[in-house]
Formats: C-alpha cells, sequence, structure tokens
C-alpha cells in the first residue's frame, strides 16, 4: 500500500486517532509520518500531561491572591507552582506549606512521613502507628480551624477534646 | 514459581541536595555543581561506578538506555545538565538532574523488591554523609513534585500476566489495586492494552506510609497476582485453541523475514507461556526475556551498529530472533 500523503513510497505506519470525538486513520510512509509528528516513539508528552492534571488539582487548593509572595531561596510564587505542578526548592514547602497541604493529603491520604530519615540523632525513626497518629492530629487541626471559621463552636469544642485526647496519649 | 510470573523488581528512591533549589530552577551553573558533588560522592561508595555526562553520548545509545529501563524517557528527552552513574551489571544507576537531584535506581531479577530496597537504602544512607539530602520531619525527604514526598520511594514490579490479561482479569482488578495505593499499568502499549501482557505494579503514596511497609504490601500484592495467574494459565492450558496459539507463535518466530516490535512482543509473550506451561522445551525463559530487551527499536540499531528504517529493522529483527531460537 502507498503512502497516502506522499502517494509515493510504501506505507509503514498506521496512524489511528480521534480528535474532538471524529475518528481519523492514515495509511503512511515513514517521512510523512515523520513530518506529521508521529514517528517519535520516544517522545511521550506525559510530563506536560501531568502538569495540566497538577495544575486542576492546584487550581481549587491555591487561591489566587497569594501569587504575590515569593520564595526567598528561588523566586517561586504559588502561581508558578500551580502553573508547573513543580515545586521550587526545600524552601517552598516552608512558605507555601498551607497552600501545598490540601493538596499533598489529597494525594497521599496522610500528611506526615513515616519511615527513613537521614542520619541523625534528632531525628528518630517514627513507628506507623506514631506517624497515624499525628496524621489525624493534623487533620483533624485543619478541620478545628474551618469548624471556627464557619462558627460551629459546638463541633470545634468536640474536636478540641479528640484532639487533646489524642496528644495526651502521645506524650506518655 | 514466581519467577513464570515475575521478570524484575525495582526500587527507585528521589532525593534532593537540600543547599540547591530543585531541578526545575537551577541556572546551568547550578546543575553543573550538583553533577560533580555528586560525582565525588559516589566516588567514596565500595561499587564500581562508571560516570557519564549524557551531553557526551550519542542519541541511540541514550534510547537504548531508556529501553533497557536504566533511565527514564524524560531523563533522555533533554540531556542538558545531565549524568548517569551506574555500575558494570547496570543493577544500579543515579540518575542526576532528572525531576529531583538524585534518583537512585536498583533492579533485580525475579520477585526481590526487599532485596533491591537494601541495596538502594545503603547507596542512599553512604550518600547522604556526604551529600546532606533535604528533610523535613514532618513532609520526610522532600521532592520537585509532592506526589513522591515522604519516601521518595517508588517500588516496582514487572510481571508477565498473560493469562490474566487474556482474560481481562487485569483490568478488573486494577480500581481495587489504586484503592491500595497501587498502580498497574502496561509496559508497552497503554493502559490495561498492555502488548506483549507485560504489566507494572508499584506504589503510589510515599507520604506516611514507611519503606518497609510499602516494599511488603508490594510483595503481598505480587504473591496473590502470582497465584492467581498461574490459576488462570492452567485453566487457559485445558484449551486446544491455546495450545495451538502457543505453537504457531514459535512457528512465526522461528520462519518470520520481517516482523514488527509489536507483533514479537505479542508473539513472545505467547511463548514465554508456552514454556512455563511446558508446551515448548528447548528455550528457557532468559533467553524470551533478553530477547524483548533486545528487539527494541535502539537497542536493535546499537547491535547493527547503525540507524536503520523502519522496514530494516523489521528484517534485522526477524534474523535476531531465528538465530537465537533455533
Amino acid at each position: 500500500m502507498k503512502c497516502q500523503k506522499c502517494k509515493k513510497n510504501n506505507a509503514t505506519t498506521h496512524v489511528k486517532r480521534v480528535v474532538n470525538g471524529e475518528y481519523e486513520e492514515y495509511m503512511l510512509c515513514a517521512d510523512c509520518a515523520h513530518d506529521m509528528g508521529f514517528q517519535n516513539m520516544f517522545d511521550t508528552s506525559m510530563p506536560d500531561m501531568f502538569g495540566g492534571l497538577m495544575k486542576s488539582f492546584f487550581g481549587t487548593a491555591l487561591p489566587a491572591r497569594s501569587q504575590a509572595t515569593r520564595c526567598p531561596v528561588c523566586q517561586s510564587t504559588a502561581g508558578d507552582i500551580s502553573n508547573t505542578g513543580k515545586v521550587g526548592c526545600a524552601k517552598c514547602y516552608e512558605v507555601f506549606f498551607s497552600h501545598l497541604m490540601p493538596y499533598i493529603k489529597r494525594i497521599h491520604g496522610n500528611t506526615v512521613h513515616c519511615g527513613k530519615s537521614p542520619e541523625s540523632p534528632a531525628i528518630p525513626e517514627k513507628s506507623q502507628t506514631e506517624a497515624n497518629k499525628e496524621s489525624e492530629i493534623a487533620n483533624l487541626k485543619s478541620e478545628l480551624e474551618k469548624a471556627v471559621q464557619e462558627q460551629n463552636f459546638e463541633y470545634a469544642a468536640e474536636l478540641r477534646d479528640k484532639i487533646k485526647e489524642l496528644e495526651g496519649t502521645n506524650n506518655e | 514459581m514466581s519467577d513464570n510470573v515475575i521478570i524484575s523488581s525495582r526500587v527507585r528512591l528521589a532525593r534532593n541536595l537540600a543547599d540547591y533549589p530543585f531541578p526545575c530552577r537551577m541556572t546551568d551553573a547550578q546543575r553543573k555543581e550538583v553533577v560533580e558533588k555528586v560525582f565525588a560522592a559516589v566516588k567514596t561508595l565500595p561499587d564500581d561506578f562508571m560516570l557519564v555526562n549524557m551531553e557526551d553520548i550519542n542519541e541511540l545509545d541514550t534510547i537504548a538506555m531508556v529501553e533497557r529501563h536504566l533511565i527514564s524517557p524524560e531523563f533522555a528527552k533533554d540531556v542538558t545538565g545531565r549524568a548517569l552513574a551506574v555500575t558494570k551489571d547496570e543493577s544500579i544507576s543515579i540518575m542526576i538532574n532528572e525531576e529531583d537531584h538524585l534518583r537512585i535506581q536498583v533492579i533485580k531479577q525475579g520477585l526481590s523488591v526487599a532485596q533491591a530496597y537494601e541495596i538502594a537504602d545503603r547507596i542512599d544512607t553512604a550518600l547522604n554523609r556526604e551529600l546532606h539530602f533535604a528533610f523535613d520531619n514532618k513532609l520526610g525527604y522532600l521532592t520537585q513534585c509532592p506526589t513522591n514526598l515522604g519516601t521518595g520511594m517508588r517500588a516496582s514490579v514487572m510481571l508477565h500476566l498473560c493469562a490474566m490479561g487474556e482474560t481481562h482479569a487485569v483490568s478488573r482488578i486494577s480500581g481495587n489495586l489504586a484503592k491500595l495505593g497501587f498502580v498497574i499499568r502496561g509496559t508497552y502499549g497503554e493502559g490495561s492494552d498492555a502488548s506483549g501482557a507485560l504489566y507494572q505494579l508499584s506504589n503510589q503514596v510515599t507520604l506516611g506510609i514507611s519503606e518497609k511497609s510499602a516494599v511488603e504490601n508490594l510483595t503481598n500484592i505480587c504473591n496473590q497476582l502470582v497465584q492467581s495467574e498461574m490459576a488462570t494459565r492452567g485453566r487457559l492450558m485445558e484449551s486446544m485453541e491455546y495450545q495451538d496459539k502457543i505453537s504457531r507463535s514459535m512457528g512465526i518466530l522461528l520462519t518470520a523475514r520481517l516482523i514488527t516490535h509489536a507483533e514479537a512482543v505479542r508473539l513472545l509473550s505467547n511463548v514465554r507461556l508456552g514454556i512455563t506451561e511446558g508446551i515448548v522445551e528447548d528455550v528457557s525463559i532468559e533467553t524470551i526475556d533478553n530477547l524483548m530487551l533486545s528487539i527494541q527499536p535502539a537497542s536493535l540499531m546499537r547491535r547493527e551498529g547503525k540507524r536503520l528504517t523502519p522496514s530494516e529493522r523489521d528484517k534485522a529483527r526477524a534474523e535476531l530472533i531465528r538465530t537465537t531460537l533455533r
């Protein structure tokens, strides 16, 4: 079969695609496939797609007003992070902590690390249960903040007691 | 028995130097500095590493490295300021300035995630002494993409689920795996439509779960998948149609003069199943697994020592398969 585009060479590449719901199919030679951008088998567009995906995640997590704050180390803004899906440096996690937290929670379900830490006697390795508890306390605290903002004081008091209880067992 | 189903295990740790911005915010000079620092630190390790500046090697060799899972496609796309440290047997590799400053990767044959992690852990501990990795008590190891926060560990296993793929069981279980924090996807092809029935199973959650638990969970799930795959294979083999399919696949591989990558992978997958079920004799699983790697486009061209057009590749591929299997 001849290439549908140049109608000279033998067709070696079979392309099927759906664009805006319309199904298209071509038989192309290697050169025409290359020209139309179908040749590069290693060119996965994943990173871009991923950035796009991140953006939708961050979209609701990062309020627009934070655009002005810049990280003192790498000069990233919250907007930069949400546009690229990439955090600029270690300091950014500190600077944009409250913005990133809801998003981190959505990906991992947890918010406290558990497992290896770099060799340092100051940071003992946390057990799974300890980390789970810390994670739960952090979740309750953010819920408490929300409850107070919504002036739902009854619920807030309930949450406060729960946090106290958990923190109490932690220190024993 | 698990080796009939499990091809290889891989552990990858994402690490960043505390004193430099992440790769997306680095200047060229900083990239260079990070490469120099990591190279110096790698030299202190007891393992024998080759140090490679990615800009110094040709495109074909780079793509062949992707095909051998030594580096990521993303890493090969733009090699500026990037470098690689790799052991001779290619079981340990460290990508420098990929998405994170360091990506420590260990590959082992068969189901050996725990052993792979042990090695990665040792390298990480030794390198940290020299490099001082970015770490936060609450968020764990800090990474450019928040999806890797915490342990920074991605553990994965490559499985040959030909029988479960055939009966569409893989797409059915993928939802359940997602609930457990794991993802399964085809190695070649997309989604559940994995040509060659090769699947990659890996953990998604890295924050709030220790390396040990993640490795144990992955190993447990793999053992269950192996059992279910073996049971399904037993049922499939009862049908004469399937036995016929395997024998015909072997016939085509032994006689074809031209063969595309997709077709070869599909047929080799059938033959691999035939070997484990005792239908194909005189060929080892290792031979098939090695062929799966060496028939990929860039690996094939590297072997031939020159660039080839797609049809020339199909010819060289058929020849390589014929001579290997004969």
